[in-house]
């Protein structure tokens, strides 16, 4: 039953990625070049789907009730340094973690950006389980 | 203009629909980054579920190429040195922070979260800055 719903969610996401056209770099570039409201060619797609996937989010939270975890406030250098990076490489390549696991299947080059972003995802543990022996 | 923002809000809606069924039915936030990052390192008992979702994210667009009748684009930089180079920063960037644009700017905001808060107005505003840079450094 959690396998059919994880599927359903992931399906249904990948339909509101693909029609809002955040699957296509470009878009997203679009959107994050103000310059282009200078030149009309900046694209709003990016806020509608903020204005659209945050309220209906919000609400099915709601209903969720306790299951949800409490927001938390804790700062620290590592939640804005960590986004600092990842907005350099967003900026750079107009891909995040969503689009490039579902774009592969229209442009299979997505996949050199996916397994960088996987060798990523595993040296971050392997690196502070080294500073943690280090310490020990 | 107005056409590419009712897309957007028509597509966010559904993003918003799956981070909820998502909730509802695993009782987990979608957070990409986080579930795809349990590919990585020894898998968790709950695998079935990550694959499951992972491999519905393709499927949504195979779905919209049958509905809508034509090709999704996915424009990619010319440059596999700077997707290699873009990838790295955005696994390691995403994991540090614990999230990306679903977990913090998604999920995290629903949740009205300061922490996501925060996470998301670095990202987007890092992410302005380089686009800006590039556009008038040529």
């Amino acid at each position: 039953m959690k396998i059919l719903g994880a599927l359903a969610s992931g399906l249904l996401f990948g339909l509101g990625l693909a029609i809002s056209g955040m699957v296509d770099p470009a878009v997203v570039l679009g959107f994050l070049d103000f310059g282009g409201l200078a030149d009309g060619t900046w694209n709003p797609a990016l806020a509608g789907v903020m204005g659209g996937a945050i309220p209906v989010a919000f609400v099915l939270y709601r209903l969720a009730g306790s299951r949800v975890p409490a927001p938390s406030r804790a700062m620290d250098a590592r939640l804005i340094g960590g986004s600092a990076l990842f907005g350099l490489g967003w900026g750079a390549a107009g891909l995040c973690p969503g689009p490039a696991l579902e774009g592969w299947v229209s442009n299979p080059r997505a996949l050199l950006f996916v397994a960088a972003m996987l060798a990523g995802f595993a040296v971050v543990p392997w690196l502070a389980g080294r500073a943690g022996g280090a310490r020990s | 203009m107005l056409h590419a923002f009712l897309l957007g809000l028509a597509g966010g809606a559904l993003i918003g629909a799956a981070v909820g069924l998502f909730m509802l039915t695993t009782g987990r936030v979608a957070g990409i980054s986080g579930i795809a990052a349990e590919l990585t390192g020894r898998w968790p008992p709950r695998w079935a579920q990550n694959l499951a979702f992972l491999l519905g994210l393709p499927g949504g667009l195979l779905l919209w190429r049958a509905i809508s009748g034509a090709e999704v684009p996915v424009h990619l930089p010319g440059s596999g040195l700077l997707l290699i180079a873009a990838g790295l920063l955005v696994g390691v960037g995403t994991r540090l922070a614990n999230g990306c644009t679903s977990g913090h700017g998604v999920c995290g905001l629903a949740r009205l979260s300061p922490r996501s808060l925060a996470a998301t107005a670095t990202f987007m505003a890092v992410a302005v800055l380089v686009v800006a840079v590039r556009r008038f450094a040529g």
